[in-house]
């Protein structure tokens, strides 16, 4: 059994309502203009295979949640919406891609191949013509009427090759679909997905791809089970976060979870009884009622008393703005004279 | 090879699967010892391997070869082992007119661009070829290391988009396998390594990292390694599997145990 809430954006967002036909299955997550952004550096922590708790490196130990998977997800929900797919891949072959997808959903999808030859370098040139860019650019010509989506594998491998204002005023375009955004018809909306691997890229491109997207996604997850931490940003309106844990089944369906609750002792604490360190001592650590009274009345001799803060807040009639409050003791010897007055300067 | 690596990632060198690139990579230690392993397993299973030994030269690994079982020198003559030699070949491309291609070509650029002459070579080296003979296994490229590449002034982008060749051909194409090393310097600011290592984790099926303890050099344990499984072929499990050792490489075999919570005992 799983939830399904909705997850779809209300009315607030600029894109139209989906077409009242609208049979997705599963109820729906389904980012409009979306990036998935994976985190965590590779590979995955220790967890089972040993006994003991190993130490961990924040750098390596953080789980490698991949985001293609997702991605796959996605294209497979909008294939079965009725929607043609565009997969602009580069870093994944063509059958590598269609792997897990069935006939009817295959069929949707329209792959560009740039994983093959992407800068041209072999003799008998497999390449898209025009390299990336052009491979890139030619995505919007392709969509024809109705619904689309265009899914980018990946974002990361586009941000190498290409410069970052020209990627993200590709991106722009392709998700603006005629130059009169008041007389987009809704049936004619592009949805633009991308995988970006967060580790691969400095914080002004991540920010730059950020600004420009409606819908981030990031992937991490805890204890095996992974998680989305979506991040919606409505034009007119604060950007909400949401945490959503997710599975991914074979078939590439989405399966929404609910979140796994955290234990808050591992196992092995069953087994060794905690012991008490205060027992069995030779002096006490304990205070009574009354002496924990005292400790907590008592006043610290630095500290800001409600007198010292009276008189400086009321400073008197020529007096200087900083007063020096010193008790002497029995053995303080307060002598007036200035030590310095005997050196000839 | 070492038999115990092999029971660790469930392959023999009967049954190898084909169409992996798996990464190697190093941290604090030197794993150098599992280039010295997958060489000389790609070579006990019949397969045609392409070399680029960038860092020793050709009589190390023939010699830490033998100890391991196989003869570099005797799978060259045959035919089945192409070596690119980095530390001879770099000074032979001063000496030859520039018109000729060279694989390390990038070293007369004044802006190292891209390592299309070396992609080059390890087509030319690995292109199965249809003639009579008892044809080779499957084609292998292994690298050693990449690093180095990224030292010799070339950017990582461009050695991503060598690797991303390398896996289109060799990997996807000729059903073959590529074997490479780089080292995790481990120093925040050497981004360039960072985006190396972390673009062929992306791409890799199988990565296997040698680390040096946390806790400091030890006599007994030479170091820490962990396998991760990446990228099935069936999505099967939502996550990849990872295993952790310790281990002790010694003259000929390398001993390996789990890791324990207990003072180490040997």
């Amino acid at each position: 059994r799983h939830l399904s809430p909705r997850l779809t954006p209300s009315e607030g967002l600029a894109r139209p309502p989906p077409p009242p036909t609208d049979n997705c299955p599963n109820g729906s997550f389904r980012p409009s203009h979306g990036k998935i952004v994976e985190r965590g550096v590779v590979p995955t922590c220790v967890y089972q295979h040993s006994r003991g708790t190993i130490p961990r490196e924040p750098s390596w130990d953080s789980v490698e949640w991949e985001g293609r998977s997702l991605l796959k997800a996605l294209v497979k929900k909008s294939a079965l919406c009725g929607e043609q797919v565009h997969v602009l891949g580069c870093e994944v072959s063509e059958e590598e891609f269609r792997e897990g997808f069935d006939s009817s959903i295959n069929n949707r999808l329209v792959y560009h191949d740039l994983f093959r030859d992407p800068l041209s370098w072999s003799k008998p040139g497999k390449a898209l013509p025009g390299g990336p860019l052009e491979a890139l650019r030619a995505l919007d010509k392709r969509t024809g009427s109705g619904p689309a989506t265009i899914a980018l594998d990946s974002l990361s491998w586009l941000l190498h090759h290409l410069p970052c204002p020209i990627l993200c005023q590709t991106l722009h375009a392709l998700s603006r679909q005629d130059s009169c955004p008041g007389d987009t018809l809704p049936g004619e909306q592009v949805r633009v997905l991308g995988l970006l691997h967060e580790e691969l890229h400095g914080p002004g491109p991540l920010g730059a791809l950020s600004s420009l997207a409606q819908t981030e996604v990031t992937l991490s997850g805890t204890m095996g089970q992974a998680s989305a931490h979506i991040l919606y940003r409505r034009p007119r309106q604060r950007p909400t976060l949401q945490t959503q844990w997710f599975s991914i089944l074979p078939d590439f369906s989405l399966e929404l979870q609910v979140e796994p609750l955290l234990e808050s002792q591992p196992p092995s604490d069953l087994h060794t009884p905690s012991v008490d360190p205060t027992t069995h001592l030779t002096f006490n650590l304990h205070l009574s009622k009354k002496e924990r009274e005292a400790k907590d009345s008592l006043t610290l001799p630095f500290q800001f008393s409600s007198e010292k803060q009276q008189a400086l807040l009321r400073p008197g009639l020529g007096q200087a703005t900083s007063h020096i409050f010193y008790e002497p003791d029995a053995y303080d010897d307060l002598d007036q004279e200035d030590p310095d007055d005997d050196l000839d300067v | 090879m070492f038999p115990e690596l092999n029971n660790l990632l469930n392959t023999t060198p009967e049954g190898a699967e084909q169409g992996k690139l798996t990464l190697l990579c190093d941290a604090k230690t030197d794993g150098s010892f599992l280039v010295h392993h997958f060489l000389s397993f790609y070579l006990k299973a019949n397969c045609k391997v392409c070399f680029v030994a960038l860092v020793q030269s050709f009589s190390h690994y023939n010699m830490v070869g033998q100890k391991l079982g196989v003869s570099l020198t005797t799978a060259r003559e045959r035919g089945q082992l192409v070596v690119l030699e980095g530390l001879k070949s770099a000074v032979d491309i001063f000496f030859r007119p520039q018109e000729e291609p060279h694989p390390l070509q990038f070293l007369r650029e004044a802006n190292a661009g891209d390592l299309q002459p070396l992609y080059a070579f390890v087509r030319d080296a690995l292109e199965p070829v249809d003639c009579g003979e008892a044809a080779w296994r499957c084609p292998v490229l292994l690298v050693d290391d990449l690093s180095v590449l990224l030292s010799l002034g070339v950017g990582p982008v461009a050695v991503l988009d060598f690797v991303h060749y390398c896996r289109a051909t060799v990997c996807r194409e000729w059903k073959g396998n590529v074997v490479a090393l780089v080292h995790d310097s481990g120093d925040a600011e050497d981004e360039e390594s960072d985006v190396l290592l972390n673009g062929l984790s992306h791409q890799s099926h199988l990565i296997l990292r040698a680390e040096g303890l946390a806790t400091g050099f030890c006599k007994d344990v030479h170091g820490q390694l962990r396998i991760l499984w990446r990228r099935p072929l069936q999505p099967t499990t939502p996550r990849d599997r990872s295993l952790t050792y310790q281990y002790k490489i010694q003259d000929k075999s390398i001993f390996c145990c789990e890791p324990s919570s207990e003072p180490y005992s040997l």
